[in-house]
This record gives structure tokens, sequence and C-alpha cells, in this order.
């Protein structure tokens, strides 16, 4: 138990799946602008990631592997099917949550179709691929990177409510600011991971 | 007579005219895919440590983009609106594992060394962007072209960064030490700057990219944003 603890910390402060690996900026930077939206999209992120990430490690280690019930070693096939049981579950998410839990829905609906291109969701797949881990162990990155990247989004639009108030040169404005504050909220996370100049 | 015609109808379809120019340069500058559209940011941000790796992937980009662009646009009346997000999806993702497999075959440190931002071109929104905005509506050699143009100005990006980052962050250019301490290199000359580590470090690609746009939207005073 404490080892799973440990993974979701580490996925979600250390390992930042946003302002360490980059992952997710599109929507990150466009959905960012209020606090309101980018909760919403937080929110969507967490619950995509934890299902997509057991679903992706059963398909990758009892379909594709090599001792897996073909017995072949099918790896060529792992984005495909990735991104498909992405793109089917973000869909699924999106009916049931419909059908269960209207409130919910209203305040996810229009990000949920948004998710299957975040970089995240594929990333952290793929990342759980590289870094081998049990199914258990993948469920807790799942839930753990998707927290460090609600929290990002959370922080990165909160600041950028704040700074409209302040007098930004015009060509920097927008855009441009939220790439440099997004800048200066990754220097305050390597503090949690410490420098490794070796790290790229 | 009707020879003539069919060949000047053939030449229509692949003209290179001004507007088909314009699709190729539109991109470099005014809709820049990753200064203005802001699309495709997050392998723009990882891969531009080293310029082998944003040359390699800057390729793969521009041949992806290129060629799913086409298929799309060739495929465009048969596919059904409800599931045209999935039949995009498998058309790019098709391709980079082309991409992959050949990269993993001819250059594999390369390979390595861009981990899973291969795989990720999948989800680089400027693909599905392109292929939503343009390529669902626009005639297969239009596409294309828009396909390269857009590859190219996300790549001319991702090539400057790139330029800034191992320059300053590693003191090499293509891993030829240029400037720095261990450099055999205009020795008396480089060694004044000592590699800055932060370079390499994600913050400072966040800075590279939003002084970028500074100096873009500086110089081109229609991007400046109102709100």
């Amino acid at each position: 138990m404490g080892e799973l603890a440990n993974i979701f910390i580490k996925s979600a402060f250390i390992e930042n799946l946003a302002l360490a690996y980059f992952l997710g900026m599109c929507s990150y930077l466009a959905v960012s602008k209020t606090v309101k939206t980018a909760f919403g999209l937080g929110l969507a992120v967490i619950f995509v990631l934890g299902i997509t990430m057991p679903i992706n490690w059963i398909i990758n280690n009892v379909l594709l592997s090599e001792t897996g019930i073909f017995g072949l070693d099918l790896t060529f096939l792992r984005l495909i099917l990735f991104i498909a049981v992405i793109a089917s579950m973000v869909q699924l998410v999106e009916m049931v949550v419909e059908k269960t839990s209207p409130a919910l829905y209203n305040s996810l609906g229009i990000f949920l179709p948004l998710i299957t291109v975040n970089c995240a969701i594929l990333g952290g797949s793929l990342f759980m691929v590289s870094k081998e881990y049990n199914f258990s162990e993948s469920i807790a990155f799942g839930l753990g990177g998707g927290f460090g990247w609600f929290l990002a989004i959370i922080a990165i639009a909160a600041i950028r409510e704040k700074i409209q108030y302040s007098a930004v040169p015009p060509p920097l404005r927008g855009l441009g600011m939220a790439f440099i504050l997004t800048g200066l909220m990754g220097m305050a996370f390597m503090s949690l991971m410490g420098i490794d100049p070796g790290a790229f | 007579m009707a020879e003539t015609t069919a060949v000047a109808k053939k030449e229509s379809t692949f003209a290179f005219g001004k507007k088909e120019r314009k699709l190729l340069t539109d991109p470099l500058n005014d809709n820049n895919p990753i200064t203005v559209q802001v699309l495709g940011i997050c392998s723009a941000l990882a891969v531009t440590t080293l310029m082998n790796k944003a040359l390699v992937m800057s390729i793969a980009v521009v041949f992806v983009l290129a060629f799913s662009n086409l298929i799309t646009s060739l495929l465009r009346t048969q596919i059904p609106k409800q599931v045209r997000m999935i039949v995009q999806l498998v058309i790019i993702a098709t391709l980079v594992t082309v991409v992959e497999l050949v990269l993993k075959a001819l250059d594999y440190q390369t390979y390595k060394d861009l981990s899973v931002f291969i795989g990720l071109i999948i989800t680089n929104c400027i693909i599905m962007g392109r292929l939503e905005a343009f390529a669902m509506a626009n005639s297969p050699w239009k596409s294309f072209l828009d396909g390269i143009g857009n590859g190219l100005g996300y790549g001319i990006i991702l090539i400057i960064i790139a330029t800034i980052r191992e320059v300053f962050g590693k003191g090499t250019f293509f891993n030829y030490p240029l400037i720095g301490n261990n450099s055999d290199f205009l020795i008396n000359l480089g060694s004044w700057y000592l590699p800055n580590n932060l370079m390499v470090l994600f913050p400072s690609a966040m800075f590279v990219i939003g002084v970028l746009i500074w100096i873009h939207r500086a110089w081109n005073k229609d991007l400046i944003d109102v709100s």
C-alpha cells in the first residue's frame, strides 16, 4: 500500500505530467482562462486517466505481449489500440455520465470530447508501458498523474484570472504571458524533484 | 480536342499558383501552428533540447501531417460524421506507427532519445486540428500542400527553439562542441560562457516560446491578443 501511495505522490508532484513532461499543453493553455472551466477539465482528466490506464495495462499485457494469450509480440499495434481505447472510453464515459449523473455531465460535458486528443492520456499510457508498472501500480499512476495535471491547470487558471489586472506589454498579452507563467510554475515544481542535469 | 481538355483539367487539379503557394507560406508566419494557432505545444517543448531530436521530430511531423491530410481528404466524402474522430485517429496512428518503425530501424539512438514523443504525434493537436479544419473540406492536392506548409511552420519554430536551447544549454550544436569550458573549438573565445543547465530543463522551453511569441507579435502587430 505504501508503494502505491509513493507512486501516487511521485506522479502527482515530482513527475507532474503537465509541468515536468509537457503533456496536455494544448488544452492546458486553451482552457485555463477561468478557474471554473479549468476545474471541469481537470476533473475529466483525472476520471479518464484513472479508467484508461488499467484498461491499457490489460491490453498491453494480455493481448499484445509475448506472454499474453496470442503468444506473439504484437507491440507494433500498441499505438493504434491505445488511442482506440482512449477514444472509445471517452465516448463511453460521456454516455454513462450523461445517464447517471446529469449534474456532473453538465459540468464536464463539453470537456470530455477534448480529452481524446489530450496527450497527457496517451502519454500516461505510454509511460506506464516504459516504466513497467503492474496492474495496481498503473491505477495509482493514472490517478496520481491525473491529480497532478488537475493541480497544474487550476493553478495556472487562478494566476491568469489575476494577471488581467496587470499591465502586461500588449504583444505578450494572453498566450505569451501564459507560457512565461507556466515556466515560472515549472521552476517552482522543479524544487520538488531536485535538479538533475542528466535527466534529459 | 478531348485530349487537350483532359490535360488542362489534370493540370488544374495539381496546379501550383498563388493560392497554393499561400497554403505553403501562410503557416510559416501569419498562421503559424505553434505561435499563433497554439497547436502541438507538448512535443515542441519536449524534443527541443537537442537539434537532432528537433530535426527528426520535424521531419516526422511533416510526413505524418501531409499524408494524413491527403488520405483524410481522399476519404472525406466516405467518412460518416459521427465516427470521424476515430477514423482520423486510425489514419494518424497508422502513419505514426510507420514512422516509429522506420526510425527504430534507421536511427535507434534518436528513437530512444525521443522516447514516447514519436507516439505522441498521434495526439499532436496540429494534426487533428488540420484534419478537422482543412482536410475534411478541401481537395486532396490542396490538403497535401496545407499539410506540408503546417508541418514546415511547426518545424521552423522547433528548430529555432532547439538552436537556442542546445547552444546555451549544452554549448553544442548538433552535438558538436561550440562554446564552454571543455570546448575544443574556439578555445579562448568560447570559454567565457558556461553552459547553463536550466536551458535544457522544462521552464526554459516555456520562456523561450513565450519570448518568441512576444517577438513575433511585436513584429506582426495584427496578431496581438486584444482581450
